[in-house]
């Protein structure tokens, strides 16, 4: 609409082509094209094997992926039940009331801190009485708990906002009490906020690396941390496998999340 | 909000949310808070309070501080950080304003696809790009082995464990960050305007410059600022680049408390970077405020 000048728009689309083959395209498929490559020294690759996915599907590399997994799915219900719980504290408050702002605060601050600073932090405070976490597996889903909450809480607390505060009243003038109220009313209502939140959540935790490098157990390694130690070992194509394994694996996680939005009803 | 309004549900026609009253809403607060000051704020004070200690854990007043602000490794450090968040942001900005511009007001078959792709990209792990960086242009990557076949003598690339490769790598990664909100924005612009500068003899340069950018101002703060703040805090990106000499911040945290297991340092700079961040981070919020504020009055 801009452009009428066919020339002048074929112009912008090359350039645009270009700008996101190098953004999204290249990495993408390079590590994909890596993740089969036995070797690769001309234009494309040469050698096409499965070695390479096999290993991150072998032993080692599967535990690394289990433990993501799980790291991440505590994490994400951890962050995204207390995001919700503090969105719902928030937006029951007068808007500048200091309730709805301190928590506007607090909990949007660990996502300013760097990652780094946020393990340090952990690893600082409990590897000493009065509570000892350093090498448990509870100080990992902690500090990815921590970077996801604030995503977490912006997400649900945005959707609390838009909401139509005349239907959870509609609801309380008619008798239903508080806690009907919130698990028939105004949960239900936030679901895809919830779930939106959810995904989020695991999307990052799947990819965190940050402050799981400052406090990861030897027995409890993530993926990324695994996929870290063979890039700086220099076995880059099975650290492009094992990146594909786990954008597969985000991705199918992501897919059936998203899952349990199809069953409400927006309109 | 006295006794009576919280047990008679009555029809109040102002505002329906307030039928609590403030200790009962800061009681229910209390969980997610609690969580929050045992984990967050209180390891950053311990952070605090490290960073006047020795590493056998006795204390030695500010020397802790006054030997890491003096020291030149620090110094570079802040410098580096600042001027790899300035330059990536600088670059995503550019980026994304373009790329933004054209999938809104150049639109194709496939627009919305990209978009879509777009938004999947920002879900992926963060060190994918610095990962297919390397395997492209690394010492042996890609682009090195087929210049050697072809043309042989022809210095080899070497940029991606250096500035440049980690700048080009943020640029990547956080381009999709001033995007999204680029696209909300301009999608609100109404077509008529466009259309009317065009009639009025305005060129495509005109239009963006006087009729979309002013526009599109609070969403480019608000873009700059987040990104600024999330380049500066990056680590990722950087660790997975394996560049030596771009020492950041966070980096130097990494180094000195894993790598060395320097702890009483480690606090030092994560305190310097704490403050730092915050800073940067007030001064979003305070910013996005403010124009999101002239913005609706502007408006009315």
């Amino acid at each position: 609409m801009l452009l009428h000048a066919k020339s002048a728009r074929f112009t912008i689309w090359a350039f645009l082509a270009a700008a996101l083959l190098l953004l999204v395209g290249a990495p993408l498929l390079v590590t994909f094209m890596a993740a089969f490559a036995g070797s690769w020294n001309g234009v494309l690759p040469s050698n096409p094997t499965l070695d390479h996915v096999g290993g991150a599907l072998a032993t080692d590399n599967l535990s690394s992926l289990m433990v993501s997994l799980q790291t991440a799915l505590f994490a994400s219900l951890l962050a995204v039940l207390l995001g919700t719980w503090a969105a719902l504290c928030a937006c029951s408050s007068p808007a500048n009331s200091a309730v709805s702002r301190v928590s506007d605060a607090v909990f949007h601050l660990p996502a300013a801190v760097p990652s780094v600073v946020v393990g340090l932090g952990l690893l600082t405070a409990f590897s000493k009485p009065p509570l000892l976490l350093n090498g448990t597996v509870a100080i990992v889903i902690l500090a990815q708990t921590l970077l996801v909450l604030a995503f977490a809480y912006s997400t649900v607390s945005a959707a609390t906002r838009d909401a139509d505060p005349l239907i959870p009243l509609a609801a309380a003038s008619l008798g239903a009490s508080r806690l009907r109220v919130l698990v028939t009313i105004r949960l239900p209502l936030l679901l895809p906020s919830i779930v939106a939140a959810a995904g989020l959540a695991v999307a990052l935790c799947m990819g965190e690396l940050g402050a799981t490098v400052m406090v990861y157990p030897a027995s409890w390694r993530t993926l990324p941390v695994t996929i870290f130690t063979l890039t700086d070992r220099g076995a880059l194509f099975d650290a492009a496998a094992n990146t594909l394994v786990l954008i597969a694996v985000t991705v199918t996680v992501l897919a059936v999340i998203a899952k349990f939005r199809g069953k409400t009803a927006v309109r | 909000m006295s006794a009576e309004v919280l047990h008679k549900p009555a029809p109040e026609y102002e505002l329906p949310v307030r039928n609590s009253s403030p200790w009962r809403a800061w009681l229910w607060l209390a969980v997610p808070l609690l969580f929050v000051a045992a984990f967050f704020i209180y390891p950053l004070l311990q952070i605090g309070a490290q960073s006047f200690l020795d590493k056998s854990g006795a204390p030695v007043g500010l020397e802790n501080w006054r030997y890491e602000i003096a020291s030149p490794a620090v110094q570079t450090a802040v410098g580096t950080t600042v001027k790899i968040a300035g330059m990536s942001t600088l670059g995503a900005l550019i980026l994304g304003t373009f790329v933004a511009l054209a999938l809104s007001f150049v639109p194709f078959r496939g627009a919305g696809f990209i978009t879509r792709l777009i938004e999947t990209v920002v879900s992926f792990p963060s060190f994918l790009i610095p990962l297919a960086f390397s395997i492209l242009y690394g010492r042996t990557g890609v682009v090195n082995s087929v210049v050697e076949s072809l043309a042989p003598g022809v210095p080899p690339l070497n940029f991606v464990n250096d500035v440049p490769g980690v700048v080009l790598a943020e640029v990547a990664f956080y381009t999709p960050f001033v995007v999204r909100p680029l696209l909300a924005v301009f999608s609100l612009i109404p077509r008529e305007l466009i259309d009317v500068a065009a009639s009025l003899g305005s060129s495509p340069l005109a239009i963006v410059r006087t009729v979309i950018l002013p526009a599109a101002v609070p969403a480019l703060a608000a873009a700059a600022g987040l990104t600024f703040l999330l380049t500066m805090n990056e680590f990722g990106i950087i660790l997975f680049t394996g560049a030596k000499n771009v020492m950041t911040l966070p980096m130097l945290i990494y180094t000195r408390s894993i790598v060395t297991f320097d702890f009483p340092s480690a606090a030092v700079i994560a305190c310097l970077q704490v403050g730092l961040s915050l800073s940067v981070y007030c001064l979003y919020r305070w910013i996005t405020k403010k124009l999101s504020g002239a913005h609706h009055a502007a408006a009315r």
